[in-house]
C-alpha cells in the first residue's frame, strides 16, 4: 500500500457518549470513531492480561442473500480464509497460528463477524491480516468446491443429525412468512449444492467494503494507538457503494399455525410457541427493553414463573423459560417453551396457556420486575468478566445500526422498565391467534435405546 | 501488501518470544485452618470468582449405583440447613451469585462468581451446601427426573452415542466403561443415605483443590477459606479406581443409526501427563490433529478432500487410563474414505514426524496462544486449580514456555513413534455407512 494513501486518509473522529477514560468502575469503558472511508471503530480497553481480540463485522447475513442462494453469506465466511493477492489458501490461518494467536469467524442473519485474539504487541499482524482480506479475496474453483461439501458436512452435523435443529428450522420457516429469517442461516441443501465460484465472489464484492463493516479492538490497548493502526491498515481501503438492507415486511399474521414432529431420536418431548416480537430496529422498538424484562421474569432462572410453575408446583415439565434477542435488524421472535414430561404435552399446553392468560389479565408484579432487573444488572456486570463479551456485545450494536451510547445506556434503560411497560408489551406480543406452535416427540423404535452418556471431558493444561 | 509482509511477520515473532508468556501474580494463600487456595488479586471489577475442585469423580460411583456424582451435583444448591430448596434457590438469586456444580469421572466442580458486596452471604451458602445438604424428596425426584431425560437426550445424539461406546468397548467393565449418567435403574437405586454418603466420603479438606480470582485481598481470602470449609471432614475415601489401558481393536465397530452422516470416535492409548515426553507429544498431537488450519488431519480430511466439518485427535490425560482421543463425521457414502485419510496421516506422523517448521510452529502456538484464554475471572480460576491439581507448580507459569521450547526434533520423531500406531487406532462408527469393509458390530448396551 502506497504511503500516501495513509497520509491521505482523514480520520473523523465522532465522539459517541462517555470515552473510555471517563466510564465508571464498573460501567463499559469503550471509545468509538469512523475513519474517513466509513469504517467504524470501536475500542474497549481492558488491561487485565497483555492480549487483544479484534474483530470485523460486516453489515450483512444471511437475511441478505439473494433468493434460490441460500448460505452464501455463510460460505464466503468460510471462504474468506482461502486466500488473497499475497497470501496462499490457508495462509491466514497458519499465519495467526504461528503468532501464537486464535482466529475463527460466524455468521448470522444480520451479519457476519471474523476474530483474531493474540498478544497485544501482535495487534499490527491481526490489523494487517483482516484489511487484506476485506479488499483483496481470490477465489477458485480448486479451493471453493471442496469448502462447499465441508459446509454441507456442518449442515448435517448442525440440522441433519439433530430432529430439534430440523425441527427449529421448520418452525422459523413458519413464522417468518416474508422476511428472510424464514431461511436457515446456513442455507437449505438443495440450494446449498448448487452455490458456485462466481456467487461467491459477487456476494464478497457487494458486501465487503470499508463502509459496511465495523471494526472492533478489546483488550490491552490504547484507544490513540488502535485510531493509528487502523488508519494505517483499513485507511486506505476504498469506499465503494453496497446495496441497501432491506428487511422485508411481515404481511399481517392471521393465523395460528401448529407443527410437530416425532423422531426416533427426540430423547424428550419439547413444546414451544412463537410470537413474532419487535427488535430494538423493527416494529415496536419501545417494546424492546420491556420484553427483555419480561423474559427475565418469565424464564430466566429457578425461581422465575414458568419454571416455579410447570416444574416445581405443576410438576408438568423439567423444564420450561422464555427466550427473546432484541438485537435484530428486522422482526425478533419471543418464544415460551417447555420440556413436557413423558405424556404431559397436552397439561403443559393447557397450563402454558393458563399461565399466558394470567399475564394477559393480571400483569407482573413490582416485586418480579425488580428481581429480574437486579439478575439482568448482574448478568451484564459478569458479561464484562472476559474479553470477547464485550467486543461482541458492541460488534454485534453496531452492526444492526446501533451505537456504542445504546450498549453503554442499556442498564440504565432496564433500570427505567416500568410494570406498566411490561404488561402492555406481554398484551401486544402474547397473541395466541397468530403464534407459532410446536410440539417435536419422541418415537420410541430406537434399536439401540439404553442409557447412553459420555463423560464430561478432563480439561488438561499443556 | 507486499512480499515484504513475511519478514515483518517473522521480525515481530521473534520480539514476541522474548515479551513476558503472562501478566498474572499467583498467591499461595493459606488459612489459619490450613486450607491453601492459589489466589490472582484483581481489582478491575466488583467480582470475586471461586472453583474448589475435590478430587475423585463419578468413577468412584459405586458398582449399581452410577449416577452418584452426578446428581450429587445436581443437588448441591437444591436446599442446605433450615433453607429448602425454593428458599436455597431464592437466596442464591438475591445474591445474583452463580452457582455450578459438575462431577466428571475423574472429579467434582464447585464453581461461583459473585459480586464482592454479595461474597459473604455467598460463602455462607456454600459452606451450608457443603456441611448440611437436605436431599428433600421433592428435589431429589426432581433432579433424578432431569438424568433420566438427560439419559433419553443423548441416546439420540450420535455424538454422544459414539463417544460412549467407544469408551464401553475400550474400558469394559473399569468403571472408565461405564455410564457416569448411570441407568434408570441405577437411578433408581439411589437413596439420600447414598446422597449423605456422597458428601461426606468425597468432600474433604485434603483432597479440595481451590482456586479465587478477583476483588478480594489475602487476608480476607484467609477468613473466607476457614468459614468456608469449617466442619468439612478432614480426609476423604481414598481414591479406588485402578489404573487401565484402553483396549483397542483393529476392527472398525460399527453401530447402525439412519441418520445422513456418520460419526467416527478414534482413539488409543496415550501418555499421562506426568509423562516426560508430555510436552514434546502435546506438539506432536498438535501438528496432527489439533483441530486447526495449522494441522494436518483438518487439512487433508477437511481442506483438500471436504469430507468433514471438523476433525480432531487430541491427548485426553484421565487419571487412569490416557488416551489419544479424537473425532470426524463424514457423510455415509465416504465414511470409509475419512477412516483412510486419517490412518494414512497417523502413520506418516508415527514413520516421519512433524518438520522441523511444523515443529517451530507448534511451539510458537503452543507458548503464544496460552495467555489468550486467561481473560475471564473463571478462566483462570480454572488455571490455577488444574496446576494443583496436576502438581505442576506455581512456578509453571514461568517454566511452561521453556518446557515447550526445548522439545528437539529427535524427541518429537520418537514420541510420534511411542504414541501412534495407525493399526492400533481403534474407530467406533454411528451411522448409516454405504460401505465401510472389515467392520463387526459394536458392543450390545446394558
Amino acid at each position: 500500500m502506497p504511503k500516501s494513501a495513509i497520509m491521505l486518509a482523514a480520520l473523523i473522529v465522532a465522539a459517541l457518549g462517555v470515552g473510555a477514560s471517563e466510564a465508571g468502575a464498573q460501567g463499559l469503558a469503550a471509545d468509538g470513531f469512523t475513519l474517513a472511508n466509513g469504517l467504524e471503530v470501536a475500542v474497549l480497553p481492558d488491561h487485565r492480561a497483555p492480549i487483544v481480540v479484534q474483530m470485523v463485522w460486516y453489515k450483512v447475513g444471511a437475511a441478505d442473500e439473494t433468493p434460490g442462494k441460500s448460505g452464501i453469506a455463510h460460505f464466503v465466511e468460510h471462504l474468506m480464509f482461502k486466500g488473497t493477492k499475497d497470501m496462499a489458501p490457508g495462509e491466514f490461518a497458519k499465519t495467526v497460528a504461528a503468532n501464537g494467536g486464535e482466529e475463527n469467524a460466524f455468521t448470522s442473519h444480520d451479519y457476519t463477524a471474523y476474530y483474531i485474539t493474540l498478544a497485544a504487541d501482535r495487534l499490527p499482524l491481526a490489523m494487517r491480516l483482516e484489511a487484506d482480506r476485506m479488499a483483496n479475496l481470490v477465489l477458485s474453483d480448486a479451493v471453493v468446491l471442496p469448502e462447499r461439501e465441508v459446509i454441507i458436512e456442518e449442515r448435517r452435523s448442525r440440522i441433519d443429525n439433530s430432529p430439534q435443529a430440523l425441527f427449529d428450522e421448520q418452525i422459523d420457516a413458519a413464522l417468518y412468512m416474508n422476511e428472510h429469517y424464514h431461511i436457515p442461516t446456513i442455507g437449505w441443501e438443495g440450494e446449498m449444492h448448487g452455490l458456485t465460484t462466481a456467487d461467491a465472489t459477487a456476494f464478497y464484492r457487494a458486501w465487503y467494503a470499508p463502509n459496511n463493516a465495523v471494526l472492533v479492538v478489546a483488550g490491552d490497548v490504547k484507544t490513540d494507538q488502535v485510531k493509528a493502526l487502523a488508519e494505517k491498515y483499513f485507511g486506505p481501503l476504498p469506499q465503494r457503494p453496497v446495496p441497501d438492507r432491506v428487511r422485508f415486511a411481515e404481511p399481517p399474521k392471521v393465523a395460528s399455525t401448529r407443527l410437530a414432529m416425532t423422531s426416533p431420536l427426540a430423547g424428550t418431548a419439547s413444546w414451544s410457541r412463537s410470537y413474532l416480537a419487535p427488535s430494538y430496529r423493527l416494529g415496536k422498538t419501545e417494546e424492546a427493553y420491556p420484553l427483555e424484562v419480561l423474559t427475565e421474569i418469565l424464564g430466566g432462572s429457578a425461581t422465575s414463573r414458568l419454571y416455579r410453575d410447570m416444574v416445581l408446583d405443576k410438576q408438568l415439565a423439567l423444564g420450561a423459560g422464555a427466550d427473546y434477542d432484541a438485537q435484530m435488524l428486522g422482526l425478533s421472535t419471543f418464544t415460551l417453551f417447555a420440556t413436557p414430561k413423558k405424556d404431559k404435552a397436552a397439561e403443559v399446553e393447557a397450563e402454558m396457556d393458563r399461565q399466558i392468560d394470567a399475564l394477559i389479565k393480571d400483569g407482573v408484579t413490582q416485586i418480579e420486575l425488580d428481581s429480574a432487573k437486579k439478575r439482568l444488572a448482574a448478568r451484564r456486570l459478569y458479561a464484562q468478566d472476559s474479553l470477547q463479551g464485550p467486543a461482541r456485545m458492541v460488534g454485534e450494536t453496531l452492526a444492526i445500526g446501533r451505537t456504542l451510547d445504546d450498549v453503554k445506556a442499556w442498564p440504565e434503560r432496564i433500570a427505567a422498565v416500568t410494570v406498566d411497560q411490561v404488561n402492555d408489551a406481554a398484551r401486544s406480543v402474547l397473541d395466541n391467534r397468530v403464534a407459532v406452535t410446536g410440539l417435536l416427540l419422541p418415537e420410541p423404535n430406537l434399536e439401540a435405546s439404553s442409557p447412553l452418556t459420555r463423560p464430561r471431558a478432563t480439561e488438561s493444561v499443556q | 501488501m507486499s512480499r515484504g509482509f513475511r519478514v515483518a511477520a517473522g521480525f515481530a515473532l521473534a520480539l514476541f518470544l522474548s515479551a513476558p508468556a503472562h501478566a498474572l501474580t499467583v498467591e499461595p494463600v493459606t488459612s489459619p485452618g490450613g486450607v491453601t487456595a492459589w489466589l490472582v488479586e484483581d481489582h478491575s471489577l466488583k467480582i470475586v470468582s471461586l472453583r474448589l475442585t475435590f478430587r475423585g469423580g463419578s468413577a468412584l460411583d459405586p458398582g449399581g449405583k452410577e449416577s452418584l456424582a452426578n446428581l450429587g451435583s445436581g443437588l448441591l444448591d437444591e436446599g442446605a440447613g433450615d433453607l429448602d430448596s425454593a428458599t436455597f434457590h431464592a437466596r442464591l438469586e438475591a445474591l445474583t451469585a452463580s452457582f455450578d456444580a459438575e462431577a466428571n469421572p475423574d472429579m467434582f466442580t464447585l464453581s461461583s462468581r459473585v459480586q464482592t458486596e454479595d461474597l459473604d452471604g455467598t460463602v455462607d451458602l456454600l459452606h451450608l451446601a457443603l456441611t448440611a445438604p437436605r436431599f428433600d424428596a421433592e428435589p431429589v425426584t426432581r433432579v433424578k427426573n432431569d438424568a433420566l431425560a438427560e439419559i433419553a437426550e443423548v441416546d439420540g445424539n450420535p455424538d454422544e452415542i459414539a463417544d460412549v461406546l467407544w469408551r464401553k468397548s475400550a474400558f469394559g467393565d473399569h468403571p472408565y466403561g461405564r455410564s457416569w449418567l448411570g441407568s434408570p435403574d441405577s437411578i433408581g437405586r439411589i437413596e439420600p443415605r447414598d446422597l449423605r454418603d456422597f458428601m461426606q466420603q468425597r468432600m474433604a479438606r485434603d483432597n479440595v483443590i481451590v482456586g479465587v480470582v478477583g476483588d478480594i485481598a489475602p487476608a480476607a481470602l484467609k477468613t473466607l477459606l476457614d468459614k468456608l470449609f469449617a466442619g468439612l471432614p478432614a480426609h476423604a475415601a481414598p481414591d479406588t479406581v485402578p489404573n487401565v489401558v484402553a483396549a483397542t481393536s483393529t476392527e472398525v465397530m460399527l453401530s447402525r443409526l439412519p441418520i445422513p452422516q456418520s460419526v467416527a470416535v478414534f482413539g488409543a492409548p496415550g501418555i499421562a501427563r506426568k509423562d516426560p515426553d508430555w510436552y514434546a507429544a502435546v506438539l506432536v498431537m498438535h501438528i496432527l490433529g489439533g483441530g486447526g488450519f495449522d494441522a494436518r488431519l483438518t487439512e487433508e480430511v477437511r481442506v483438500k478432500r471436504g469430507l468433514a466439518y471438523s476433525v480432531d485427535l487430541d491427548l485426553d490425560p484421565m487419571d487412569h487410563a490416557p488416551l489419544i482421543l479424537g473425532d470426524v463425521a463424514t457423510r455415509n457414502a465416504k465414511v470409509a474414505e475419512s477412516i483412510e485419510v486419517i490412518r494414512d496421516q497417523v502413520r506418516r506422523m508415527r514413520d516421519d514426524g512433524p518438520t522441523d517448521a511444523e515443529l517451530q510452529a507448534a511451539k510458537t502456538y503452543v507458548t503464544g496462544s496460552f495467555p489468550l484464554d486467561l481473560t475471564s475471572s473463571l478462566r483462570i480460576c480454572w488455571l490455577l486449580v488444574t496446576i494443583q491439581r496436576d502438581q505442576l507448580g506455581i512456578d509453571y507459569f514461568d517454566r511452561r514456555n521453556a518446557l515447550f521450547e526445548q522439545v528437539t526434533l529427535d524427541q518429537a520423531k520418537r514420541v510420534a513413534k511411542r504414541i501412534l500406531d495407525p493399526d492400533k487406532l481403534f474407530f467406533l462408527v454411528v451411522g448409516d455407512p454405504e460401505t465401510l469393509p472389515g467392520v463387526k458390530p459394536a458392543p450390545k448396551l446394558e
